[in-house]
């Protein structure tokens, strides 16, 4: 079983190929490199090296998001064309529970953030790679929730340092944060995942943005003001 | 014999999900669009980040549905051809991701072609072209005369320096309270009315084949506010038919006298504003008087599709000109020649 995993949802490209419960080729990088231009390149070149014809491949795994909303879209939408074309199973993770899987074995709350802007990230609360709340919020709620947790915390994702004072502030000895090895989404750890999840037909899988866009949320405001 | 060449064809570049399969760069196979425009009404406008989430939902449906009517699978195609710009660039990157994926699945060529080239190329889908040829290309994004000396050449001769026709439709439609898209209401209260409002013409200075609407689109705004502020009622059907009489005059001059300037056989008009009755009219009278044949795509062709991108592509295709999985989305892109 020969399976292709994709992650463009944020800065970092993520692309691996895993043949049953070998990592044949893994590549990750965060570099600032559009992935309309660098993503299908990547897919191309290590599937050329792991000697592996688009028609071999059985499976697709793809980070949903949440994310950049352009990134995630890019990585959902090659995904879920391949698996149609190729006539094969798509599985859908979130890109959130994949950076969280870089510490699966962390004995305690694992807390993937991802910046938001406006003091809000879009963050992720596991533990033992159970999913406790994935969700947009301000980063304050972020560190309430988690503080009442009462359990040592791991934060997750290259975006940690962005708020790392905060976040230690309110945590104190509680808190550690996952190194430079281990702050980048792996598609190997994406494909893993996806290995334990059901598929989802390719034509109906979407990226989860845990977000409504501004527009809708400035008509839907609009409404009320309009009912009352 | 020469072989018949096949081009899928994919156009996300706004607000319509499109493929479509063409045969030899004239003949259409199949043509589907899904359109989201019901989704955006309530805004007054395409929102991009909402037109972007659309064309993810849609994108394989509608691909799948232009192989499906045309009773082909990917083997029996030649190539890819995508938008590669102009355009909402989040838009844009569906469907060049969409199309790379499936060109590399399927060890097809990549063709990106620019969506202006797509618009002209919708004529080669209703008779032959021949050049030299003009072309009229109005739409909500652009209004432009395009010179073409053969195929896959183009001279860009004239653009907008404001606002494109299109747009300033959308904007006179607002002031007139009338639904998005506003451009098929003017276009009907114009052609009911009887009379209109004397509205200035933007000729520019003398020889250019530019445009502009902007002030045309203010002394709208301005009789509107005037009328309101004296307490006078306005005749929507007047403002409309001046408003329209003042657009078609200026787009009708300026494709004439380039017509007449650069000798063509064929002038053509292009673009979702192409499909405007009264601006067909007006194209259709003078070039019959000056026996110049003048042709325009039938409306579902005008507007915004993927038969006309597998068209361009097509002619790109035959150039010898493919793009690599490096392809980007290019909202400015400009309009090359290929040949």
């Amino acid at each position: 079983m020969i399976w292709l995993g994709i992650d463009t949802s944020h800065t970092p490209l993520a692309v691996a190929v895993v043949k049953d419960d070998q990592v044949l080729a893994e590549f990750k990088s965060s570099l600032k490199i559009t992935h309309s231009i660098g993503a299908m390149p990547t897919i191309e070149a290590l599937l050329k090296k792991a000697d592996i014809k688009p028609s071999d491949i059985d499976a697709i795994a793809v980070a949903k998001g949440p994310g950049s909303y352009t990134g995630v879209r890019i990585g959902v939408t090659i995904g879920k064309t391949l698996a149609w074309t190729l006539n094969v199973p798509i599985v859908s993770v979130s890109s959130l529970q994949v950076l969280a899987g870089n510490a699966a074995y962390f004995p305690g709350i694992v807390c993937a953030i991802m910046d938001a802007r406006r003091g809000n990230v879009f963050a992720g609360i596991y533990t033992n790679g159970e999913v406790v709340k994935e969700a947009h919020m301000s980063l304050l709620e972020l560190l309430k929730t988690v503080e009442e947790m009462g359990q040592p915390v791991l934060f997750v994702g290259m975006d940690v340092n962005i708020h790392w004072e905060q976040i230690k502030e309110v945590l104190g000895d509680k808190v550690e944060r996952a190194n430079a090895a281990f702050s980048l989404p792996s598609a190997a750890v994406l494909i893993e995942l996806a290995k334990k999840q059901q598929p989802t037909e390719a034509h109906t899988t979407v990226p989860e943005y845990l977000r409504i866009t501004e527009a809708e949320a400035n008509w839907m405001k609009e409404q009320k003001k309009n009912d009352n | 014999m020469i072989k018949d060449q096949y081009i899928l064809g994919i156009e996300t570049s706004c607000d319509e999900t499109a493929a479509s399969i063409v045969k030899n760069g004239h003949e259409i196979i199949s043509n589907v669009v899904a359109s989201q425009i019901e989704s955006h009404k309530r805004f007054g406008g395409v929102v991009p980040e909402i037109a972007s989430r659309h064309h993810v939902e849609q994108i394989t449906i509608v691909i799948e549905e232009a192989l499906k009517q045309a009773n082909m699978i990917p083997k029996d195609l030649d190539a890819v051809a995508v938008t590669e710009g102009p355009g909402l660039v989040g838009a844009l990157l569906i469907g060049i991701n969409a199309a790379k994926a499936f060109a590399f699945a399927n060890s097809l060529p990549l063709v990106g072609v620019h969506h202006i080239a797509g618009h002209i190329y919708a004529n080669a889908l209703v008779q032959p072209m021949e050049f030299p040829l003009l072309a009229l290309v109005v739409s909500g994004g652009h209004t432009e005369l395009v010179l073409m000396k053969a195929d896959g050449q183009f001279e860009l001769i004239g653009e907008t320096r404001d606002d494109a026709a299109g747009e300033a439709y959308d904007k006179v439609a607002r002031v007139l309270n009338l639904p998005y898209p506003g451009g098929p209401h003017i276009d009907r209260l114009a052609n009911e009315s009887d009379g209109a409002v004397p509205f200035p013409r933007a000729w520019l200075e003398e020889g250019s084949y530019d445009f502009s609407f902007s002030g045309l689109k203010s002394a709208v705004i301005n009789y509107q506010h005037n009328a309101e502020q004296r307490g006078e009622e306005i005749n929507p059907n007047h403002l409309a038919a001046g408003f329209q009489e003042s657009v078609i005059e200026v787009l009708t001059a300026k494709t004439l006298r380039a017509a007449r300037e650069f000798n063509v056989k064929q002038v053509i008009a292009a673009g979702g504003v192409a499909a405007n009755k009264g601006l067909r009219k007006s194209l259709e009278e003078t070039f019959e008087k000056e026996n110049i044949p003048f042709y325009v795509p039938t409306i579902s062709l005008c507007t915004d599709n993927a038969a006309m991108i597998a068209a361009a592509g097509n002619s790109k295709f035959s150039a010898g000109k493919t793009s690599d999985m490096s392809m980007n989305g290019r909202p400015g892109m400009e309009l090359n020649s290929w040949n």
